[in-house]
């Protein structure tokens, strides 16, 4: 008993970390355009979506190469988050966050309404990353898909980490998102930031949708849910706080699972929300922000 | 080298420039003077071009800049330092003068930028000593000097300066206005320049201009406007005591 206890737990561990890493992934993706714009991108899950369904395309049914396939991927979504960028959020003459907002939401319903009648509605199959047999560790099963996911978040981390540090491109993203007048009187071009900004985060939803299609099965619906889930990460970690949205995003994935497998199944998805209600409730600015923080908007 | 001809700008209803006309001529210092909301900041604004104008035109070395966006006309040579030193307080001190210096970087590359950056330590030295602290955690003065300096980075040929001076130490206000007045004397850099402490850029200033409620009402040489009554007794104070010597 004590023998299949530990294995348990060991096995939540890895399931909420695969899970976590999405979210976190998610949440990433929400902080960038936050920072950014001040607004949530309520179209963030699309980007997962639409990354997973056309890396099903192009590896299930093109049978691309996987680097090549995961490339392509991530720079059609990232093509979509220029475009969403573009043609909604850049034209609107007065930009109030409300009205941003209102524009994303139209724009998540859009992009599940096009998935649905590229990909239909039923869920698409992909392929693991590599076929080698799940490990096993103490008992508990870990599939190699689970180390990709954990490995190209810590890729995706250190990337992140390196390009708004140190490339000057990332410093002019983060000068906007500190000091938006300042910024435009160093001769930054905001609104192009603006756009980087959701390459990146569509880049990085493609990214997560990518790793985690061959563990959920995608289909066109999930977005809202993975959205949501992001969100609840981003708002516990601190919005704007990308290090806090990783921490919170494993926090959170980990959390549900041993939700799921200690409570019930029934209720995984509810366990996100409640988690995100009884940070709204208790400290808003979420674990790792401050008042401070918020002011900042440290990436 | 700049001129505006009759800009009206708004603020929604409020109007704030009504038909304010200046030029500042090439290497000279000019100061405007005005009350609290005269419209000053607001002028600057419409040079830099963060604030819209309504109706009237700008001209910047013969060429008609009206509605250009501020990154291009830093391009062009207009910096603006405005008020209340804003600096990316979050970032390094050289990663605040990479930021100014970011269109030097673009059209030149990262040797420049370097070669650049030195000099600029050599201008301020207490900021080279500082270059690897947060912005936030400089004195008052030090953010001052950065501000300017980062305003410097995009090598300016027009320098706009919204109350340099506010908030800081008599002893640092002194030499901030040093370096203002070095800096038309030695690199030929034309400067626009708003000040509280009207006696201090009346001093350092070839000209001046007096504001009020958004209307230009008095031009004058520098050394007039600090001996003319009126400017007195409004801007300048009866007590004709130094604060710094």
């Amino acid at each position: 008993m004590s023998h299949s206890g530990l294995t348990d737990i060991i096995q939540f561990m890895v399931m909420g970390v695969q899970r976590g890493a999405i979210y976190a992934m998610v949440a990433m993706g929400f902080n960038i355009i936050y920072n950014a714009t001040g607004i949530i991108n309520f179209a963030q899950g699309e980007f997962v979506v639409l990354g997973g369904l056309a890396m099903v395309t192009l590896t299930m049914a093109l049978n691309l190469s996987l680097p090549v396939a995961f490339i392509l991927t991530v720079v059609a979504v990232t093509v979509v988050g220029i475009l969403m960028e573009r043609l909604t959020i850049n034209p609107v003459g007065q930009p109030t966050v409300l009205r941003l907002i209102i524009i994303t939401i139209a724009v998540s319903i859009l992009l599940k309404g096009a998935a649905m009648c590229i990909w239909g509605k039923g869920s698409h199959y992909m392929h693991h990353f590599t076929d080698a047999a799940p490990i096993e560790f103490l008992g508990a099963i870990i599939l190699p898909q689970t180390l990709w996911i954990i490995g190209i978040l810590l890729c995706v981390v250190i990337g992140l980490v390196v390009f708004f540090n140190y490339t000057m491109i990332g410093k002019c993203i983060r000068a906007c998102a500190i000091n938006r007048d300042a910024a435009r009187l160093a001769g930054i071009n905001d609104r192009k930031m603006v756009m980087l900004s959701f390459a990146l985060s569509a880049g990085i939803g493609a990214i997560a949708g990518i790793i985690i299609t061959p563990i959920i099965q995608m289909d066109y619906a999930r977005g809202a849910l993975l959205g949501l889930k992001g969100f609840g990460a981003a708002v516990l970690g601190g919005l704007g706080n990308s290090m806090g949205a990783v921490v919170a995003g494993l926090l959170l994935g980990i959390l549900e699972a041993f939700g799921a497998g200690y409570i019930s199944s029934h209720y995984m998805d509810a366990m996100a929300l409640l988690i995100l209600l009884v940070v709204l409730f208790i400290k808003p600015s979420g674990i790792f922000g401050s008042s401070e923080a918020m002011r900042l908007k440290e990436f | 080298m700049l001129r505006l001809v009759n800009v009206n700008s708004y603020y929604g209803l409020v109007h704030v420039m009504k038909n304010v006309s200046i030029h500042v001529n090439e290497g000279e210092i000019v100061t405007m003077l005005g009350a609290n909301g005269a419209g000053k900041t607001t002028t600057l604004k419409t040079i830099s071009g963060l604030q819209p104008i309504r109706s009237g035109r700008i001209y910047f070395n013969g060429h008609e800049i009206t509605h250009m966006p501020p990154e291009k006309l830093v391009e062009m040579g207009i910096a603006h330092v405005s008020e209340g030193r804003q600096i990316f307080q979050p970032m390094s001190v050289h990663d605040n003068l990479e930021l100014g210096g970011h269109l030097i970087y673009k059209l030149y590359g990262k040797k420049t930028l370097k070669a650049d950056i030195e000099k600029i330590f050599g201008l301020f030295p207490i900021l080279k000593e500082r270059r690897q602290q947060y912005a936030g955690t400089l004195s008052g003065g030090e953010q001052q000097m950065l501000a300017i300096a980062m305003a410097l980075m995009a090598r300016p040929r027009l320098l706009l300066l919204d109350e340099p001076s506010m908030g800081l130490a008599p002893m640092i206000v002194k030499e901030i206005f040093r370096l203002i007045a070095g800096l038309q004397e030695d690199h030929r850099l034309t400067v626009l320049l708003i000040e509280q402490n009207a006696r201090a850029a009346l001093r350092i200033a070839d000209r001046g201009y007096v504001i009020e409620t958004g209307r230009i009402v008095l031009e004058e040489e520098a050394k007039e406007l600090l001996a003319n009554q009126e400017v007195k007794r409004a801007y300048l104070g009866k007590e004709q005591r130094e604060i710094w010597e």
